[in-house]
């Protein structure tokens, strides 16, 4: 395992996709066909299920250390990562286990079925042959993520960088269906099992934000005006009878989203339509906190297909029956988009992106700033003549989206972060004034930079009136402005409210806590849709 | 009320002896610090008079100035001040560091500053006190510190080196000025030519001058050629990561030295090509063979993981309070390195 332990360092240490692309390439080119095959299929979900109880694996190593319960807990929070605890935890190896990554997961493939005292035995002897940074991978291989930053896209350039072949063919080979003792590095990477002209993406026209005043964009009438849908942004390639959802990361959705393959198949012309994938009830577009629900899961379950439904808004077409059309005016392809969806009967979720009707560019502000009540995040402005460029291109495609709404607010809980983040309080909740009280209506992680989560970090440290476990309350002192993209009345929040993507705009160093917004503020800023 | 409440007691300003009159490592100006070592949050400028170990006493002439009131007495020896017996015993943290011996009537206080129990090759081997009253640090109190043989260690720095000059990189090592780059020169010594921040350099001549050898490390100055330290070896405090300096440097890998380096996610935390756990400090099992070894009937707990570490020692039966100083400031630690950058840029 020594091959792919000194991988996984690699990867590990930098932050660079370059540098995780160059070592990945580098591993592709020594190490053994099927060890080659596992590491693929162990970035791409297609690992085998976990042969052991993540608390089986606890108990055995609170076991083994005899350490109490609550020491072996703070040291997990401390970590942030179970497998790493364990391997930091148990003692020194007492000899000496060598096998590649293909033995090792051939062995966990054959525990799955075996007796809780087989595994138990497997487990202890791998534990005590393994030095620290092999027993985290051989914890990591058993279940749970690497969390090294190694996304499908990464995996595939470098496989890119290795053959020369186009990447977009990698991931759907990759993403394929296909069996590891059945098929060899060189079959897989060549897409032996795949037809590729079938699945073949064209890559996303992508706009930019508008940074100039409407009226300058020209007559109002050599523009197409739509909504700014707040999904993910998806590809249908349907030729041949298959069909493949591509997002704009480059990446295979298809077997996630089987209620747009299923209506999809209704058609029978072939076809290659942008979109965008959202979550989707009754006809009305949910949040993307919902369509989250149902991203990168390996099993879509009934009961996630019943709670979030997804839907499809159809934003344009690029190839018709065979033909690439991408050089035809966005007026034409929208009026080709409109004839296909009229050959069938289309079911609720799958919709024409409606256009915004207006004469006169005024009138776009309004629908711009009520575009939070459907869920929507702005408008998108098109010019009627524009081709389907390649990426992103000025002038043709503007994207317009609505200011988000901000609040002052107190951090009253810090919280640690998870893997790169696992030293530093990272997750913080906020509250608002409620009387003379406070009331939490925020959790946010994102938009502060290193230096300043460091010195928060050591703040907390400082103020923190708990001394054990993950979660730290502090005192209420620091004030961030907190901003958001919705704000609706809830029964599940205490505060009686739910944000939309709360996110930390800045730290308002210079405001005192006595200064923060109360509740009655903040619901003000409910809009009536 | 127990002989130890009337020997030491914590103050606002530090830790200190009624008998003796004097503070142990204060963190506010008083009239006589008995001083543990020449870090800047144990040894603060501004004190009256001074007393520290014999091998401490040119790091802090060099650190706080060479006007300070200051006297010092070798490893072992004991001296009375006022009507207490007090003595320096190796604490194997960094050159010159040392545990702080108390005696008044027969009752014993150890304080151990910083400390580390595992051998390495430069600094003197800590060395085990009995005592009564036991106040040790805590800063890597947690069972998931533990600590590489220092061979071993060794032996990873220098395959990390030759992996760079493979690749034609230079290897930059990140340590304070003081402690972790005198450690890392004795393990690196023979793998290649060193060169060092002025910073260090000049600690290191400080160190020199009160008769201790360290291995052969070059100025590393802005004058020389990138050639001269092409695959070379660099140690610099960690405050230089983002400088001109550093970006002068040809093809440079760099390399976090600290004991938090043990997790993962501190590794990733800064934009560095490696991370080692090499520490100053007493791992895990350190801590609790120190505790166990100083047969003492009370510990107190401080700078570090006091909540967890105290809370395990009561649970082993041994007793332990915990004890809020100012050792450890992270901030203090910072800007100290930020005032070793400044010497150069």
């Amino acid at each position: 395992m020594k091959l792919f332990s000194e991988l996984i360092s690699a990867i590990e240490i930098t932050n660079k996709t370059n540098a995780k692309i160059e070592a990945l390439v580098n591993y592709f080119k020594v190490a053994p066909d099927k060890d080659k095959l596992w590491l693929i299929a162990l970035f791409t979900g297609k690992r085998p299920s976990r042969p052991v109880k993540t608390s089986l694996m606890k108990e055995w190593c609170i076991e083994i250390t005899k350490l109490p319960e609550w020491l072996f807990l703070e040291s997990y929070s401390t970590v942030g990562d179970l497998g790493e605890t364990m391997a930091l935890l148990l003692p020194a190896p007492t000899h000496k286990l060598d096998l590649s990554l293909h033995e090792w997961m051939t062995e966990l493939k054959t525990l799955k079925s075996k007796s809780e005292a087989e595994k138990k035995a497997f487990v202890l002897e791998a534990w005590s042959g393994l030095d620290q940074q092999e027993r985290l991978i051989f914890n990591k291989l058993i279940g749970g993520s690497f969390r090294i930053g190694v996304s499908k896209k990464t995996l595939v350039n470098a496989l890119a960088k290795l053959t020369n072949i186009d990447a977009n063919q990698l991931m759907h080979s990759i993403i394929g269906n296909w069996d590891i003792e059945s098929i060899t590095f060189e079959e897989l990477i060549h897409g032996k099992h795949i037809n590729y002209d079938n699945s073949k993406p064209y890559p996303f026209c992508l706009a930019y934000a508008l940074e100039k005043e409407l009226p300058e964009l020209g007559e109002p009438d050599d523009w197409i005006v739509e909504q700014k849908w707040d999904g993910i942004r998806g590809q249908i390639v349907k030729r041949n009878n298959e069909i493949y959802i591509w997002s704009r990361g480059e990446e295979l959705v298809t077997k996630q989203f089987p209620e747009i393959v299923e209506a999809i198949r209704n058609f029978k012309d072939d076809f290659v339509i942008d979109g965008e994938i959202l979550a989707m009830k009754d006809n009305d577009v949910l949040l993307f906190n919902d369509l989250q629900k149902r991203l990168n899961r390996k099993n879509v379950t009934k009961k996630l297909l019943e709670d979030v439904p997804i839907g499809f808004y159809a934003y344009d077409i690029l190839e018709f029956e065979g033909e690439d059309i991408r050089q035809h005016s966005f007026e034409t392809r929208r009026g080709r988009l409109e004839s296909v969806f009229n050959t069938i009967a289309l079911p609720d979720h799958i919709k024409l992106s409606f256009l915004v009707e207006f004469n006169e560019w005024e009138e776009l502000y309004n629908i711009r700033n009520n575009s939070r009540a459907i869920n929507s995040e702005g408008l998108m402005l098109k010019m009627k003549q524009s081709p389907y460029h390649t990426g992103r291109k000025k002038g043709d495609w503007w994207k317009w989206k609505v200011d988000p709404l901000t609040i002052d607010a107190v951090m009253i809980y810090a919280q640690k972060g998870s893997g790169r983040r696992s030293s530093k309080y990272t997750d913080y909740t906020f509250a608002v004034k409620k009387d003379d009280k406070l009331v939490t209506v925020a959790k946010a992680y994102s938009g502060l930079t290193d230096k300043e989560i460091t010195e928060i970090s050591q703040w907390v440290n400082k103020n923190a009136i708990e001394k054990f476990g993950p979660v730290r309350t502090v005192k209420p002192e620091l004030v961030f402005e907190i901003a958001f993209e919705g704000i609706a009345l809830s029964n599940r929040h205490k505060s009686g409210v739910a944000l939309r993507f709360p996110r930390i705009s800045r730290w308002r160093k210079d405001k005192p806590v006595e200064e923060i917004d109360t509740i009655e503020t903040v619901k003000q800023l409910i809009t009536a849709p | 009320m127990s002989a130890e409440k009337k020997l030491i007691k914590f103050t606002e300003k530090g830790i200190y002896c009624p008998q003796g009159r004097f503070y142990l490592d204060p963190w506010y100006p008083v009239d006589y610090a008995v001083i543990s070592h020449g870090h800047a949050d144990h040894a603060r400028w501004g004190m009256k008079r001074y007393l520290c170990s014999d091998d401490s006493k040119a790091i802090l002439q060099h650190r706080l100035g060479a006007d300070i009131n200051i006297e010092s007495i070798p490893y072992g020896k004991e001296i009375k001040i006022n009507d207490v017996l007090v003595s320096f015993y190796p604490a194997g943290h960094v050159i010159g560091s040392a545990q702080i011996r108390l005696e008044y009537k027969g009752y014993v206080v150890v304080f151990t500053g910083d400390y580390k129990t595992q051998p390495d090759f430069i600094t003197v081997p800590y060395e085990s006190v009995k005592c009564n009253t036991f106040i040790t640090e805590s800063t890597f109190g947690l069972p998931i510190y533990n600590w590489k043989k220092e061979e071993v260690l060794q032996q990873e720095l220098h395959n990390w080196v030759k992996a760079n000059q493979t690749n034609n990189r230079t290897s930059v090592f990140l340590g304070y000025s003081l402690g972790k780059a005198q450690r890392l020169l004795s393990l690196l010594e023979g793998c290649d030519d060193i060169y060092v921040h002025r910073s260090i350099y000049n600690t290191n001549e400080a160190i020199s001058s009160s008769g201790i050898k360290l291995p052969d490390a070059k100025l590393w100055s802005a004058d020389l050629d990138k050639k001269t330290l092409q695959n070379k070896i660099i140690i610099a405090p960690p405050a230089i990561l983002g400088s001109r300096m550093l970006k002068r440097l040809p093809n440079p890998a760099t390399a976090i030295c600290s004991g938090w380096m043990q997790i993962r996610g501190n590794k990733r935390w800064q934009a560095v090509d490696a991370g080692f756990a090499v520490s100053d400090h007493a791992d895990w099992n350190g801590l609790i063979s120190a505790v166990k070894a100083s047969e003492a009937e009370q510990v107190y707990v401080t700078h570090g993981s006091q909540a967890v570490f105290s809370k395990y020692l009561n649970e082993i039966g041994i007793k332990a309070n915990e004890l809020v100083t100012e050792y450890g400031d992270e901030a203090l630690a910072k800007a100290e390195s930020e005032n070793e950058k400044a010497i150069t840029e």
